[in-house]
């Protein structure tokens, strides 16, 4: 039995559903006066950032304090790493001071991994984001939002997303979000499709749970809740569209390629957004737009995953992949 | 609601059956009106899952004696709980507070089974983070003893000694198909 979340691909169908299921009592916690519950008492978390963040991390703490853990924050600037301490020492700096879980941010893919699986440390690893890899925790946060969205609140406990059509769109070469999404929305049952200019498709693609499209305007209308990506500049070594004004003009969502989604369907995205790039301030602004809810429910799983991670004497979250379908 | 074991049909021996059952939730809400001076401001919350259905059957009493809505909630205390770090996390319940909060009401407990008294003492701290009662009474269906905190009920349906070898199990319609309350030797593990 694994006791980490490194990636989405990692959880099954029932424990996927566990956690969004957990989530949704959590989510009650934050309409009560005392959003406080004792459940991690005595239990230490360490945020370590190597990676700028703003949401993830004010997002885990704040699910960390409600949870009563004892919270430290740590961030790559202003520590030892930048006198060019390694992950080991770090890991073991926390080893030493007895930590029970490390929420680990890093530009390195397999980082998290690596931290889990060495040895060097006890504690539990939870990925917050690794280079280009997994963020687990967000493709568990968009698909409690897709849940609520288009199942029901409550209605949906219990159950998955089966046979809901979930579109993909932007840079999904560089998108820890996109290949999260698109292992987790499989294993809920969603039908996923990428969108994309071929240049920012990743090699190997065609091996994902997925659909892969380069025309945006083909797939809206049968979308039931569609997805855009920032466009990561700060991760692009190369040209990989003539122009931003091309790229937001075939890949952009504004308020005409809107209405051509279906009533029903949302706009999400993973903030931060670029307004005016892959969205237009009219859809960012629109009550279809999740942005500000997705920070919300990011909370409570992050409370939900911490809670069945470390809330017993083992984790609830079994970890171990069923056959494939 | 802690420490039921599976209790197989066929050694288990009914203690209550469905009238009694429905006869004892008549008299406990008799005895709620009489003690609390007309259940003004009673607000019952059940604990998951048993003491839900019994809370919302007892409102339904209430409601019949005084004519009067009766607000009814739940309360999980999964969170709460005194054994958390000795078993796998549990799924969690609902906990439901009616819509006018507790403070300054008459909150009734309604469990099925009072047994160790750690299940009542996690409610307690819940209630601590949620509101502030004007008093908080106890209800249950069977006190079947072996306290091991300093807890008791205000509202009893039967009491039933029971020996730490025995165990009791409450079945109700709403989930379990029927009402009775069945009382078994605890399976010795294999």
């Amino acid at each position: 039995m694994q006791r980490h979340l490194i990636s989405a691909a990692d959880l099954t169908r029932d424990d996927a559903v566990l956690i969004l299921d957990t989530a949704e009592e959590m989510a009650r916690v934050a309409d009560r006066p005392i959003k406080k519950l004792p459940t991690l008492r005595g239990r230490t978390v360490v945020n370590l950032f190597f990676e700028d963040s703003t949401r993830t991390r004010i997002s885990f703490e704040a699910a960390e304090k409600r949870l009563s853990a004892d919270v430290i924050n740590f961030s790559a600037k202003g520590s030892s790493v930048s006198k060019g301490e390694s992950l080991k020492d770090t890991a073991q700096t926390l080893e030493a001071m007895g930590v029970d879980a490390v929420v680990i941010r890093h530009g390195a893919s397999g980082a998290p991994y690596r931290l889990a699986t060495s040895g060097w440390i006890d504690a539990h690893v939870i990925n917050a984001g690794d280079g280009t890899h997994q963020h687990p925790t967000q493709a568990l946060l968009d698909a409690f939002t897709m849940r609520r969205r288009l199942v029901g609140r409550d209605a949906g406990l219990g159950r998955d997303l089966d046979g809901r059509r979930i579109t993909i769109v932007g840079d999904v070469l560089h998108s820890r979000v996109a290949r999260s999404n698109v292992d987790l929305l499989h294993t809920l049952g969603a039908e996923v499709t990428l969108v994309a200019p071929p240049t920012l498709v990743p090699v190997g693609v065609e091996t994902w749970p997925c659909e892969v499209s380069y025309d945006l305007d083909a797939v809206l209308p049968k979308s039931d809740a569609v997805m855009m990506l920032r466009v990561q500049r700060e991760r692009m070594n190369a040209a990989f569209f003539p122009t931003e004004r091309e790229y937001s003009r075939r890949y952009g969502l504004d308020g005409d390629r809107m209405a051509r989604m279906p009533e029903h369907a949302i706009v999400m995205h993973p903030g931060p957004m670029v307004r005016g790039m892959e969205i237009t301030a009219e859809v960012a602004d629109s009550d279809r737009c999740t942005v500000v809810e997705q920070v919300a429910n990011g909370v409570s799983i992050r409370m939900a995953v911490l809670y069945l991670l470390l809330g017993g004497n083992e984790p609830a979250v079994t970890h171990t992949r069923t056959e494939e379908k | 609601m802690d420490r039921q074991q599976d209790t197989s049909a066929s050694d288990a021996r009914p203690v209550l059956e469905g009238p009694d059952i429905a006869r004892v939730l008549t008299r406990i809400a008799h005895e709620i009106v009489e003690r609390a001076k007309g259940a003004d401001d009673v607000v019952l919350l059940g604990i998951p899952t048993r003491g839900v259905f019994l809370a919302r059957r007892l409102a339904a009493k209430l409601e019949e004696i005084t004519e009067r809505k009766i607000p009814v909630g739940s309360l999980d205390i999964t969170m709460y709980r005194d054994d958390l770090r000795m078993h796998p996390p549990r799924a969690l319940a609902r906990t439901e507070i009616p819509g006018d909060g507790l403070d300054g009401r008459l909150v009734v407990l309604v469990d099925d089974v009072l047994f160790s008294g750690r299940t009542i003492r996690a409610a307690l701290d819940a209630l601590n983070d949620i509101g502030r009662p004007r008093a908080v009474q106890l209800a249950v269906l069977v006190d079947r003893g072996h306290r091991e905190l300093p807890i008791r009920a205000d509202y009893v349906g039967k009491n039933l000694p029971t020996s730490l070898r025995e165990t009791v199990k409450v079945q109700l319609a709403e989930e379990d198909g029927r009402d009775t309350v069945l009382l078994g030797a605890k399976q010795t593990p294999q």
